[in-house]
């Protein structure tokens, strides 16, 4: 989400699973959907047999996405963003451009400083020591009212189409094919395919997922290809967007809900030590306007944020008090879970509750989880499984290979419920809040997440009631004000998070009439205020559970065009828009693109069409309200100074790299702005001693590390492999089905061999590459045979916009594995 | 499903009734449209009560490595460069449900193999001797025999379900002519070369089954005799039917 969020203004999938049926072209790169989201491919196979869509894969295996796909080219794991600015400048080139979307919908004519600039590698304002960029100069230049200026015939050699042009232009086919490994025929082809898309009556959607995000560079990954989509006017149209396809269900609900160390619910941000009271904070979040007239969404912030902290402290949280602002943690830094670790690791953390998670099997780097769980004093473990997180301690022979007589962490196993033995909602990729209902009885003493926190929480205030504290106010004063305080029920939860009126709320067009009296749910986030009369847990879920019922429990699929924009299923947040910035289906007039693209147009009063409007309903084409409403531009980013390592993307190598330089021809190897702990980078391979690129995924048989406890699981895909290709086992002397050893700088694991026609060998930066590939599913609970943990050998380095580690590319060496071992 | 909607029943030889038929049924298994989710054979584990053990990887995404009295349904993975460019084929395993079945007419024992008017070929096992003669009369290498109780399983097109109305617990066309047609219809992307999935170009029941099956089934006596012959013969021709061709043998 990291990469799209600076690009159009909101972190999600921009369309939705039905809306895949739409598309002229499917383009999958970065994920592998058939076997990571086998149920939603179906609306990839819909779109073939429907509307004869094209399916191109690209990606470093052949995947059984690639298997029914209609064109697959492969790659050098780690190099997509020379494929996506090779796509790009392609598309420049050839001018495979929908200029009217361009200039109206994006910030293409926008003139940047005169300061900024790109260098060797670098964007103005590197600090090497700090290993990130000062972003002033980073910055439109403003006209005297504090607008950008702007060039609408995009000729300005400063404005941000120019210099798109430019920084791409040194991608072209041939570097391509040096950086990537893809043959130019390949590369070539998919260009064209793509390009012709570009016509306002084809559209593409793109899919990806963990294949990108789990890159030093991911961001910039998303966001290469989120470039490509708006200059090829496929954003905010059916059958078109950046679907984030989510690997985990409801991971969407985790961020929405803010469950992100940076975060609070609905993106709203945590305040850091430098906001001292409310208004420092606030200041620092509502974005100026940056052209006249537009919607700046996020000028309403003050409403969220007063909402969010009556929800949470009532009638504690006033004007005098800043909203209760002191009752929140100010945050000395990013608390991902790589910095936790690290803590933990370096003994700064006596205890750690893990819910819902199994970090020792899920991040990179298993010696180093082990020696920072072992260093705890108390571990807590949330889960329906025993995971391997919980039974670090115990010594599983090679597979977990600790003495328990060292470790002095005292480990809490807290049994919770599995989704089927509860009620609640969950999140999709595509937003939906969807409700479900309880079909069973957890076994033994197993009991929901929300009844093992409220016991939690209502005996740590009963101390801190009992015996006070430093500061007890922020719990103390918590409202609570559940049935059962032990046990909140789902139900609670959901009308909490949607809001509820503390007074009436007066309807600012009709003083007669109010938008909620007091003590009613809340219709929407439109009707959240700032002055304390409205409550709202998290704002872009208002709407969910109204004074009408529960929203998401709808389950109505009439579809009367048959797009998919089945509004009575289930909630979409945000408010029920099933497709984001959906006022670019039509052109500037309010006229639709395409007459076969037919969405969302302008009838002379307002917006109308299958779906909710993502635009003030009113706002007649003439007033130029722009489709990007959260920007403070109005259009989405092709320029984006929002990301902390390049307003344009560039390719830079993976932190581990089979070649010795930089391609591209720059002197910055790896991404310059990555955050690498100095025993980390100690930890770094070359390639002179591990010279195959390796690569961790997930297998349809199972998923991540839950169905290795199950029979069925562990029979369809019953024991760790790896996979390499015919030329490197014919080199190695590996046979299909032989034991191997694939060792890292940080460990080792042995495995089958899987040899394959799918694990290409490439020619990339002057060499051949060798891929090995490592699905991840084993470890040595369950089951499945046992089996090493994968993350025995990643990098601990992480993406430099939001730390997601580097799993998808790093080296390691291969070898059968030594008699006796079979 | 009530005795009188057998069509075909095996070593028998009284009539079929006729008084009522039943709609006939195929399964389609479009080819050109699967990922090899096996969620078809995790499906088919669930609703049959089947779990095998849990074995090995031995180079391939195939797992188990044949089908076996727990694997009724198994997707076969297989690789091939067709036209220069690569192909992962991938093909759900498991019997045809011949119009013509092989293992029917193969089976001595009276009643271990039927057919139902519907077209589902169903196994007895109550009624099974375990002498492995419809293995070796399947063209597709189908039925697998259970050492531990001497009864060979396969696949009932969910015959159980159905019965009562519901559908399978799964979800160019291939329907050999050589068999008669069968009840499972598959749509095969390269459907000019079914040998690179596995699947034989042309089975047909071989003529041993033929003759077997009109002219032979007269008296127990003289089944008895030449049963000792047709099993030599089927032996020659499969080289021991309870051997796995090699041709099955893929990723």
């Amino acid at each position: 989400v990291a990469g799209l969020a600076p690009t159009f203004g909101r972190g999600a999938m921009t369309n939705h699973w039905v809306d895949i049926k739409n598309a002229d072209v499917v383009m999958v790169m970065g994920g592998n959907p058939a076997e990571a989201h086998p149920c939603g491919f179906k609306w990839v196979i819909e779109a073939k047999i429907k509307n004869k869509a094209t399916l191109v894969v690209v990606d470093p295996r052949f995947t059984r996405t690639a298997a029914v796909a209609d064109v697959y080219a492969p790659i050098r794991a780690g190099s997509d963003i020379a494929f996506l600015a090779g796509l790009a400048n392609y598309l420049l080139q050839k001018d495979l451009v929908q200029h009217e979307y361009v200039k109206a919908y994006t910030n293409a004519s926008y003139i940047v400083r005169q300061d900024y600039g790109f260098d060797d590698g670098l964007f103005t304002g590197y600090d090497e020591a700090k290993r990130s960029y000062d972003k002033t100069t980073w910055a439109y230049e403003l006209d005297k009212d504090g607008f950008a200026k702007v060039d609408e015939t995009l000729q300005d050699p400063r404005c941000v189409y120019q210099l798109l042009k430019g920084h791409f232009s040194r991608y072209t086919p041939e570097k391509v094919e040096e950086i990537c490994g893809t043959p130019k025929a390949q590369f070539l082809k998919i260009c064209e395919i793509v390009g012709s898309t570009s016509s306002p009556a084809k559209v593409m959607t793109h899919l990806y997922a963990l294949g990108w995000t789990q890159h030093s560079q991911g961001s910039q990954m998303i966001r290469t290809m989120a470039m490509i989509q708006l200059l090829l006017g496929n954003m905010g149209m059916p059958g078109g967007g950046m679907n984030a396809l989510r690997g985990h269900s409801n991971i969407q609900g985790l961020t929405d809900l803010g469950l992100l160390s940076h975060l609070l619910p609905g993106y709203l941000t945590i305040p850091t030590e430098a906001d001292t009271d409310y208004a420092t904070y606030l200041e620092k979040r509502i974005p100026k306007p940056l052209r006249p007239g537009q919607m700046n969404y996020l000028s309403n912030y003050g409403k969220f944020f007063v909402s969010l902290q009556k929800a949470w402290w009532g009638a504690a949280a006033t004007k005098e008090n800043d909203w209760a602002f002191g009752y929140l943690p100010k945050i000395d830094g990013g608390y991902d879970v790589l910095r936790v670790f690290e803590n933990m690791a370096q003994g700064k953390m006596n205890g750690y509750i893990c819910q819902g998670f199994n970090p020792l099997a899920s991040f990179p780097d298993k010696a180093k989880l082990i020696k920072a769980l072992s260093s705890l004093k108390f571990l807590v473990s949330i889960d329906p499984l025993a995971t391997e997180t919980a039974s670090f301690w115990e010594n599983h022979g090679e597979y977990n290979d600790v003495d328990p007589a060292t470790i002095q962490t005292e480990v809490f196993r807290l049994p919770s419920t599995c989704f089927a033995e509860e009620d609640g909602s969950l999140v999709n990729s595509g937003r939906w809040l969807q409700w479900h209902w309880k079909a069973a009885d957890p076994p033994g003493d197993a009991k929901g997440d929300q009844e093992i926190v409220g016991e939690l929480f209502t005996r740590i205030r009963d101390l801190y009631r009992k015996e006070g504290g430093t500061f007890p106010d922020p719990i103390l004063n918590l409202t609570w004000a559940y049935k059962q305080p032990a046990s909140p029920s789902p139900e609670e939860l959901a009308k909490e998070f949607n809001g509820v009126a503390l007074a009436d709320v007066p309807d600012p067009k009709d003083p007669t009439k109010f938008l909620a009296k007091e003590g009613e749910q809340l219709p929407g986030f439109g009707a959240l205020r700032d002055d304390g009369t409205t409550a709202s847990g998290c704002w872009i879920f208002a709407g969910a559970w109204t004074q009408n019922g529960n929203q998401m429990a709808r389950r109505d699929a009439s579809d009367p065009t048959g797009l998919g924009a089945t509004g009575g299923w289930a909630w979409a947040w945000p408010a029920n828009r099933r497709i984001l910035y959906n006022r670019a289906s039509a052109d500037p007039a309010g006229k639709p693109w395409s007459p076969k693209k037919k969405y969302m147009t302008w009838n002379g009063a307002k917006w109308v069409g299958p779906d909710v409007p993502d635009m003030r309903p009113d706002a007649a084409p003439q007033e130029n309200v722009g489709p990007f409403i959260m920007n403070a531009e109005g259009v989405a980013r092709l320029w984006a100074p929002g990301l902390t390592d390049g307003p344009f993307p560039e390719h830079y190598e993976p932190f581990e790299t089979p070649l010795a330089r930089n391609p591209i021809g720059t002197k910055v190897l790896s991404n310059p702005v990555a955050r690498v702990y100095p025993s980390d980078r100690e930890k770094f391979g070359t390639a002179k001693e591990f010279p195959y690129v390796a690569t961790t995924y997930r297998l349809t048989e199972h998923f991540h590390f839950w169905t290795k406890h199950t029979r069925i699981g562990a029979v369809l895909q019953p024991e760790q492999f790896v996979e390499i290709s015919e030329g490197l086992a014919k080199k190695k002397g590996i046979a299909n089905g032989d034991r191997v050893v694939v060792r890292s700088k940080r460990g080792k694991i042995t495995a089958k061999a899987v040899v394959t026609k799918r694990m290409p060998t490439l020619k990339a930066g002057g060499q051949e590459v060798e891929t090995v590939g490592i699905p991840i599913h084993w470890g040595f609970l369950g089951q499945a045979r046992k089996g090493y943990l994968t993350n025995t050998l990643t990098p601990t380095v992480g993406d430099a916009n939001i730390q997601t580690p580097e799993y998808k590319a790093f080296l390691v060496d291969i070898e059968k594995a030594p008699a006796g071992q079979a | 499903m009530a005795s009188l909607d057998i069509k075909a029943r095996s070593a028998s030889t009284s009539p079929a009734p006729s008084a009522r038929s039943t709609l006939e049924i195929a399964k389609m298994v479009d080819v050109s449209r699967c990922i090899g989710c096996k969620a078809c054979q995790s499906a088919c584990m669930e609703w049959n009560d089947l779990r095998g053990s849990v074995g090995t990887n031995d180079g391939f995404y195939t797992n188990p490595a044949d089908l076996n009295d727990q694997t009724w349904t198994l997707m076969r993975f297989r690789e091939e460069e067709i036209n220069d460019s690569l192909q992962w084929l991938i093909l759900k395993d498991g019997c045809f449900h011949c119009e013509d079945p092989g293992c029917l007419r193969a089976c001595p024992a009276p009643g271990a193999i039927i057919q139902f008017s519907n077209g589902i070929v169903d196994f007895q096992q109550d009624a099974c001797i375990g002498c492995g003669y419809c293995i070796a009369g399947c063209p597709f290498n189908i039925p697998r025999l259970r050492k531990e109780d001497s009864k060979v399983y396969k696949c009932t097109l969910c015959s159980d379900r159905v019965a009562v109305g519901l559908g399978y617990a799964q979800a160019a066309v291939y329907d050999p002519k050589g068999v008669g047609g069968t009840h499972v219809v598959m749509v095969l992307p390269h459907g000019d070369r079914p040998e690179s999935y596995g699947l034989p170009a042309h089975p047909r029941v071989g003529p041993a089954l033929a003759l077997w099956r009109s002219g032979l089934a007269r008296t127990a006596g003289v089944v008895t005799m030449f049963g000792v012959l047709v099993a030599g013969i089927l032996h020659y021709m499969r080289h021991g039917p309870l051997e796995v061709p090699e041709e099955k043998k893929e990723g």
